[in-house]
């Protein structure tokens, strides 16, 4: 068979098991809508936590950034596992413990005040829309590169399914929907790297294979990677090119990101005991790390095979790959000195690059590099779908939740029913989905720009509030609040100006502290925390009844309760 | 329950976070960044050690952390009766 038609197959099937999984797991109320009932196994939500956090960014793009970054690439592997040590010992436990629905939820009620809450949902639904439209986007390269489609109507495709399984079975269809999602997602890329594993080290085991000799020789992979590198001008493999601050100011910014971002912290709600919450990290990380361990496997395979392939390749003999993915754009050549044949080069080389490679392409376009069978293509486009539609619907639960929880029901209208209460959450639900939608047809020009924006507004904004409401008695509404506005103005001035308002001036030269827009978050956090220590030093400590409302999130026992309370 | 087991409970709950952040901190930050290039001229199975921490063994010590944490909180709530098996306070 064809690879188009085994990737319909493969599509298909997946499509199929996720529908069929949103049908029986239907929400009826407003606690199995918002947290699925609060009863949600571990390892299942282990599982739902997994898929949710890895994005099409993790699928589809991470390897191929850290291809064309080496060692640097680093800042996102750390990044983003780092961040789950933050969660599960400092933020997990005892958000679960405090039981209600949403992030705004713990935020409004530790700092008993409406102002914070509402500024925390704001930045909630901030983030998540500046992440869904990425998602969107990875749908709609899978579809038309792979299926022949047009991007509209395979971004309107994604949306129906998303919108079928999140709009009906909320909290509860997106668990099961997820775990699903996740196997899907991992099977398909494990097993196109077990297979280059074997073929270029002889060993299955991809982490161990990149450190291996070169299967029939003596030279190691990396090692001769860094030749290939280097004789082409680019920079050594194994070697970093960043500052040693900015790599610590991007990775504490993703890590702390990662801890603070709403649709990953809401996930610990689901789970029935504070016990469990601990677990449940501990599950989604193993999960994680199943895939982010053999990530910089494939970008070390999939760097040498490039290298080698198309290293002063005569155009006209040019592999199959290279013309199908250079009809997407996502590949250009051009023939400078018109001799028929490519030259790659580096910027340390002498002579004119003449090829242009989309990094996104890498993980896609991998196992067709590797001449693998074609039915492994077609599970790899399946699985970048997973990716994208788990993490699409878990930002798409917390938009509809900050409108319909902590905007209507807490800040508007206390005394709306149920029934109303949860039609608007699908109403809202809808209503993304249709504007995540416009943005994966209409991409904006700075998908890429705006990731770096919700992880520094989720960490310069978030996690310092939460952290203090669970570890420091005395803070109180009129430090949060301050610090929570500082972060965010600070990290948004930042971000903003060296991304949108003055490009051209985004060098290390220009940058305060050589720190890249990408770990202002971490300024913004630091600027964020101190602000608010400062300030709730100078303003009267917070009332008895919160003193005695940390002191009970801070003990495991009778957290089975805290839903049955509200639901 | 009592304040002051309360207490004593929070304070060895504390005193875990420490350590276990620490270790956090010098696997990531330190071995990854602060000292990869130092790390870097020892080998291991084949690959640089420093790039080795920062591509694989951060991430390892990350979860050994976590899983450590479980089983020293379990622990702790029950020798603290605040394990949620028990009954109310």
């Amino acid at each position: 068979m064809s690879v188009q038609a085994w990737t319909f197959v493969m599509v298909g099937l997946s499509f199929a098991l996720y529908i069929g999984v949103a049908i029986w797991s239907r929400a009826g109320s407003t606690g199995e809508f918002y947290v699925a009932g609060g009863q949600v196994h571990p390892t299942v939500n282990g599982l739902a936590t997994a898929a949710d956090w890895m994005s099409a960014a993790s699928f589809i793009s991470m390897a191929g950034l850290i291809s064309f970054m080496g060692r640097d690439g680093s800042v996102y592997l750390m990044g983003w596992t780092g961040g789950y040590v933050l969660l599960a010992l400092c933020l997990a436990p005892y958000l679960r413990k405090f039981g209600k629905y949403t992030v705004p939820d713990f935020v409004g009620d530790r700092y008993y005040s409406q102002t914070a809450r509402v500024v925390a949902v704001v930045c909630a639904i901030f983030v998540s829309f500046t992440y869904v439209a990425g998602q969107m986007r990875g749908v709609g390269i899978v579809f038309s590169r792979f299926l022949d489609v047009d991007i509209t109507y395979g971004v309107l495709i994604g949306m129906g399914i998303v919108f079928f399984y999140a709009v009906l079975g909320g909290m509860k269809g997106i668990t099961y929907t997820q775990v699903a999602q996740y196997c899907v997602l991992i099977f398909a890329y494990l097993v196109p790297v077990i297979f280059i594993s074997l073929m270029v080290a002889g060993t299955p085991i991809p982490q161990l294979g990149f450190g291996s000799p070169v299967a029939g020789g003596d030279t190691f992979l990396l090692e001769r990677l860094n030749q290939l590198s280097v004789e082409l001008g680019f920079h050594r493999y194994t070697a970093g090119q960043k500052g040693t601050f900015d790599l610590f100011c991007m990775t504490a910014a993703l890590m702390v990101g990662t801890a603070g971002l709403p649709h990953v912290l809401v996930r610990f709600y689901t789970v029935p005991r504070v016990s469990a919450a601990r677990t449940s990290a501990g599950w989604a990380l193993l999960f994680i790390v199943l895939l982010y361990a053999t990530a910089p496997a494939v970008s070390a395979f999939a760097r040498t095979n490039l290298l080698s392939t198309v290293a002063d390749m005569p155009y006209d003999q040019a592999p199959t790959w290279f013309s199908t993915w250079e009809a997407t754009g996502l590949i250009r050549f051009d023939d400078h000195n018109g001799d028929g044949r490519v030259q790659y080069l580096g910027p340390n080389a002498e002579g004119t690059n003449e090829l242009w490679i989309d990094k996104d392409i890498m993980v896609l376009a991998n196992p067709e590099i590797a001449q693998l069978p074609n039915w492994v293509i077609g599970l790899v486009a399946a699985g970048g779908l997973a990716a994208a539609l788990s993490t699409a619907a878990g930002l798409l639960l917390v938009i509809s939740t900050g409108v319909a929880h902590d905007l209507l029901k807490k800040t508007f209208r206390p005394d709306v029913s149920e029934r109303t209460e949860l039609r608007t959450a699908r109403v809202a639900a809808g209503v993304a989905v249709l504007i995540a939608g416009y943005f994966g047809i209409n991409p904006p020009g700075f998908v890429a720009e705006v990731v770096a924006l919700a992880f520094g507004l989720a960490a310069a904004s978030f996690f310092p509030v939460l952290m203090f409401g669970i570890f420091w008695k005395r803070m109180n509404r009129e430090g949060a609040i301050s610090g929570m506005l500082i972060g965010l103005g600070f990290t948004l001035a930042y971000i903003g100006y060296f991304k949108f308002f003055a490009p051209e001036l985004n060098s290390p030269a220009h940058w305060w502290w050589g720190v890249s827009p990408e770990g202002a978050g971490t300024i913004g956090m630091v600027l964020n925390a101190a602000v608010a220590v400062g300030v709730a030093l100078c303003t009267p400590p917070p009332p008895d009844h919160i003193q005695d409302f940390v002191d009970d999130i801070r003990v495991p026992r009778g957290a089975g309760v805290s839903h049955q309370l509200d639901a | 329950m009592h304040r002051e087991r309360r207490r004593r409970y929070w304070r060895t709950n504390l005193s875990y976070l420490a350590i276990l952040l620490a270790a956090w901190f010098l696997v990531s930050f330190g071995c990854g960044i602060l000292f990869v290039d130092q790390l870097d001229r020892y080998s291991f199975s084949g690959f640089p050690l420093g790039f080795w921490f920062a591509q694989q063994g951060a991430m390892y010590v990350f979860l050994l952390i976590i899983w450590v944490y479980v089983v020293l909180m379990n622990r702790l709530d029950r020798r603290f009766d605040v394990d949620e098996r028990g009954g109310s306070e």
